[in-house]
């Protein structure tokens, strides 16, 4: 039955090694521009290896991670063989090529664009038309989850599709829909300049494009967390999933509303009209709400656990949990930077209050928390938990987990809480140089290098990861027990078509788009005169 | 598979998240569009149309009354992109050389002075072109350049500048420069001082910002200063005014000399 096993292990082992790579050159931003190290006097350095850690962490690392979870995910959930292996590998086979072909001009200094693309600049053409391969990859996936999904519903009528499942084709047709932005800004506007054809580019209508993107891709990169909180933790840590049905409206609302919002981006562009700016604030809003669902269906799965292990009393039940568990850790520290984060999202999301952190560390600071922080560490724990039906071996360095977990976590509290308080200084991001011999920003000195201490620690902890994971692809052979996701408390036995499918909410999804983007977008394509010259970077003339 | 259709008004999963999505869009649309636009005490709208429109990003034309501020001196009227003037035929450079037996006696044979006039040989073709222009409009002002250019056509122009572009530049052995000065190595940047050469082309060029390795010290010194007082007021968007403004007497001094040395 387990037929995708290389396929899954190969996914989650080129996601780790891209991940390696961009890994230290993070800790190298953070301290060649700290007080710690002189000017490096060409900003080019600076700016290419961001490119390169941006575009590597952004774009491809999670990508590779939703992919394999994801059929992972399938041949677990549906008991069944996958269908479109041979095309799952031609997905990842593109996805490969691609990054190769961004990263080769990025390296070479012809594209230190960012991961952004940051038009009018203009790269060299690889670059982006790798990134259009590695999209056009995980597009392969996201029709082998909706084929696979479908089979099974023919072959089951009316038999609830497993939620992990489920979860997972939602967070699959988000993305797919999400890309569409970029998709379009790439091919449309940026790539003909990069090979030539135009010499001028909307870089407001890029900008829109880009928004389109944006917001939603953050919640394809926290998907895989997502499914992991309601599908591995509860199981893992010995209790049950407290609701099938809210998980489902929240991966629901999740698909529905994170994408028609993405201008909270471009709150400071003048291009799009204030009330455009105001109509993604206020879905902005609506979009905490699946992840206050999640927080509350997954709280009450973890007391159910402790209540199971004998916890008694108010919080009696927090002291029964297997805390020695890596699950049970990984996911508990996920939590708190999800806290922490969340409650930074709250003041981007905010007009107002956005103005003042816009375009500062804060902003780098945030995403790190969540991304790099919440989202990455539970990555980690996907990967421990199912690496030994992958590799067939055991995994049992539970010391060593416990350790990386704490270390990234640890690391990443260090890292960057001090780098959203030089933000809420004024310190602008993506700046190569900072003088800290200027009084006025002498005493960010030592915030800055708190944050390079911080970034040590991960980097250390990215090592022990790796250690634990080579490690489990060298000890015993065992024959894993069958592999489980959790079970609800009540287990569905039917369900409403609407929540057993996704017809519904994908056109609510799109007709929501168009509401949300359709007039800017058009405004734009119809106004004469916004394009402006483009800028070739790398080339010295 | 279930026989329940979903896009029906009997379904309550439609008709709710229909009738939700549509009341949260239509009531953050009346105010975002109507309500808020209006509480502005600074706009004027003549209707709610009008309000609707502004929130919508229409470009509108400035309300009657309000004015327009335009400079009152010449401004350059060069438009530039990065990709102008490149790839010179030998033609064009021809024609650029017989043309230049003109400037020779200040600009020096090959385009090397030995007076502080400056240097055009190497120069960036655009830098070349974008000056003769403004010389000539107006918009960059010297008495003896004025005269030199006033019958030049456009095509002499584009002409000079291929010719001069394609001369080669005093030979740099960067060690006789010394050490850069902190202004051109990393500018300032709580004075929005970006380094020098990250425009000027050591490190990365922008259209029109002249290469100004080996250009006599007083020259530099004088354009900096001219740049700084307002005297020059012919850069694209007050790029080096704003540069030049922040700098101190002291800092203007070091890049100048550092330039000058800097061959
Ligand atoms: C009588 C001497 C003289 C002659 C002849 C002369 N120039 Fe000049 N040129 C100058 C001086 C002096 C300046 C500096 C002007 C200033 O201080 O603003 C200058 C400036 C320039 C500049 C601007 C350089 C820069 O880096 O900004 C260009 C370009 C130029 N000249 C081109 C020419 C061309 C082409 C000719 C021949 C058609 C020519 N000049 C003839 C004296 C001369
Ligand atoms: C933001 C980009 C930028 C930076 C940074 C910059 N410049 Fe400039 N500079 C320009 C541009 C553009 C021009 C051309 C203005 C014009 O159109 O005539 C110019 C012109 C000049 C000129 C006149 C050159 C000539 O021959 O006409 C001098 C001298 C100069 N810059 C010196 C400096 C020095 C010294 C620094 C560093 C302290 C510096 N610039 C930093 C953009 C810059
Ligand atoms: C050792 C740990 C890390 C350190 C020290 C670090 C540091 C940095 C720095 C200094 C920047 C540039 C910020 C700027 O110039 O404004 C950056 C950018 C970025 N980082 Fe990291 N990083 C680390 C890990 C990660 C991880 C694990 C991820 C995600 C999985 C990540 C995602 C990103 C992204 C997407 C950008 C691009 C930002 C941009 O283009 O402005 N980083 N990082
Ligand atoms: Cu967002």
């Amino acid at each position: 039955m387990w037929n995708s096993r290389r396929l899954v292990l190969a996914h989650l082992w080129f996601a780790f090694a891209s991940f390696g790579a961009a890994l230290p050159l993070g800790e190298w931003q953070m301290f060649i521009r700290s007080p710690l190290h002189p000017w490096i006097s060409d900003p080019e350095w600076y700016y290419r290896s961001v490119t390169a850690h941006g575009t590597t962490m952004a774009y491809v690392f999670p990508t590779l991670v939703a992919m394999g979870f994801g059929y992972f995910v399938t041949e677990q959930a549906l008991r069944r063989p996958m269908v479109g292996l041979r095309w799952a590998w031609l997905g990842f086979a593109l996805v490969v090529v691609g990054t190769i072909a961004a990263i080769v001009p990025v390296a070479l200094g012809r594209a230190s664009v960012l991961y952004t693309f940051y038009p009018p600049l203009i790269g060299h053409p690889s670059y982006y038309i790798g990134i259009v391969l590695v999209v056009v990859g995980s597009w392969v996936w996201v029709a082998l989850m909706s084929i696979n999904m479908y089979r099974w519903k023919r072959d089951n009528p009316g038999a609830p599709v497993p939620f992990p499942m489920f979860a997972t084709v939602a967070g699959s047709y988000l993305w797919a829909w999400t890309a569409v932005g970029a998709a379009l800004e790439l091919l449309f506007q940026i790539i003909p300049v990069a090979l030539g054809l135009r010499d001028t580019i909307d870089a407001g209508l890029a900008r829109v494009f880009f928004s389109w993107t944006l917001h939603a891709i953050v919640y394809f990169w926290l998907m895989p967390a997502y499914i992991a909180y309601y599908t591995i933790v509860p199981r893992a840590i010995g209790g049950r999933l407290f609701s099938d049905t809210m998980g489902r409206i929240a991966f629901i609302l999740f698909l529905v509303v994170a994408m028609p919002i993405g201008i909270h981006h471009a709150f400071e562009d003048p291009q799009i009209g204030s009330g455009f700016k105001y109509l993604h604030s206020v879905v902005t809003a609506v979009v905490a709400l699946p992840t206050v669902l999640t927080v509350f269906t997954i709280c009450a799965s973890v007391e159910i656990a402790g209540r199971l292990r004998g916890g008694k009393g108010v919080l009696g039940w927090l002291a029964a949990l297997p805390w020695r568990n890596p699950v049970m850790l990984g996911a508990a520290l996920s939590f708190v930077m999800l806290g922490f984060g969340g409650a930074g999202g709250l003041i981007n999301m905010s007009y107002q209050l956005n103005a003042t952190v816009h375009n500062t560390q804060w902003i780098t600071g945030h995403f790190h928390l969540i991304f790099a922080g919440a989202i990455v560490i539970m990555y980690f724990v996907i990967a421990y938990d199912i690496w030994p039906h992958l590799t067939g071996r055991t995994l049992d360095s539970f010391g060593l987990m416990r350790a990386q977990l704490w270390t990234w976590f640890i690391g990443m509290i260090v890292l960057t809480f001090p780098w959203h308080w030089v933000g809420i200084l004024g310190m602008p991001r993506r700046m190569a140089f900072y003088d800290y011999t200027d009084p006025a920003i002498a005493p960010q000195a030592l915030s800055v290098t708190m944050s390079v201490i911080g970034g040590a620690i991960l980097v250390i902890s990215g090592v022990l990861f790796f250690i634990v994971l080579v490690r489990g692809q060298t000890t015993l052979r065992t024959e894993p027990a069958v592999y489980r996701f959790s079970v609800a408390v009540r287990p569905p036995r039917t369900l409403p078509a609407a929540l057993n499918g996704f017809g519904l909410w994908l056109g609510l999804m799109v007709a929501l788009t168009i509401v949300n983007y359709g007039f800017p977008i058009a405004h734009s394509l119809a106004t004469p005169g916004t394009a402006v010259p483009a800028v070739k970077v790398g080339e010295r003339w | 598979m279930t026989r329940e259709r979903i896009v029906s008004l009997r379904n309550p999963w439609f008709t709710r998240s229909v009738g939700i999505t549509a009341a949260i869009a239509i009531v953050a649309a009346v105010v975002g569009f109507v309500w808020l636009p209006l509480q502005h005490p600074g706009e004027r709208f003549k209707s709610v149309w009008d309000a609707i429109c502004s929130a919508a990003g229409l470009v509108r034309n400035a309300a009657p009354g309000t004015q327009i501020v335009r400079a009152d001196y010449p401004t350059t009227r060069v438009e530039i992109d990065p990709q102008m003037l490149s790839g010179a035929s030998a033609e064009s450079i021809g024609r650029g050389a017989t043309l230049a037996l003109r400037c020779t006696m200040c600009h020096g044979a090959r385009g090397l002075s030995q007076a502080d006039t400056p240097n055009l040989a190497g120069q960036y073709p655009v830098a070349i072109y974008k000056e003769l222009l403004d010389f000539k409009t107006g918009a960059r002002v010297s008495a003896i350049m004025a005269p030199l250019v006033a019958d030049l056509s456009d095509a002499d122009m584009r002409d000079l500048a291929a010719y001069y572009a394609y001369l080669p530049r005093v030979t740099s052995s960067g060690a006789a420069a010394g050490e850069a000065p902190p202004i051109v190595t990393s500018g300032a940047p709580l004075r929005s001082i970006a380094p020098c050469g990250a425009c000027h082309g050591e490190v990365d060029s922008k259209a029109s910002a002249a290469w100004l390795e080996g250009q006599p010290a007083v020259y530099l010194r004088t354009q900096l200063e001219a740049f700084a007082s307002g005297a020059r007021r012919n850069d694209i968007g007050e790029q080096m005014r704003n540069v030049a403004r922040g700098m101190t007497a002291a800092e203007i001094d070091a890049a100048s000399e550092f330039y000058a040395r800097a061959q």
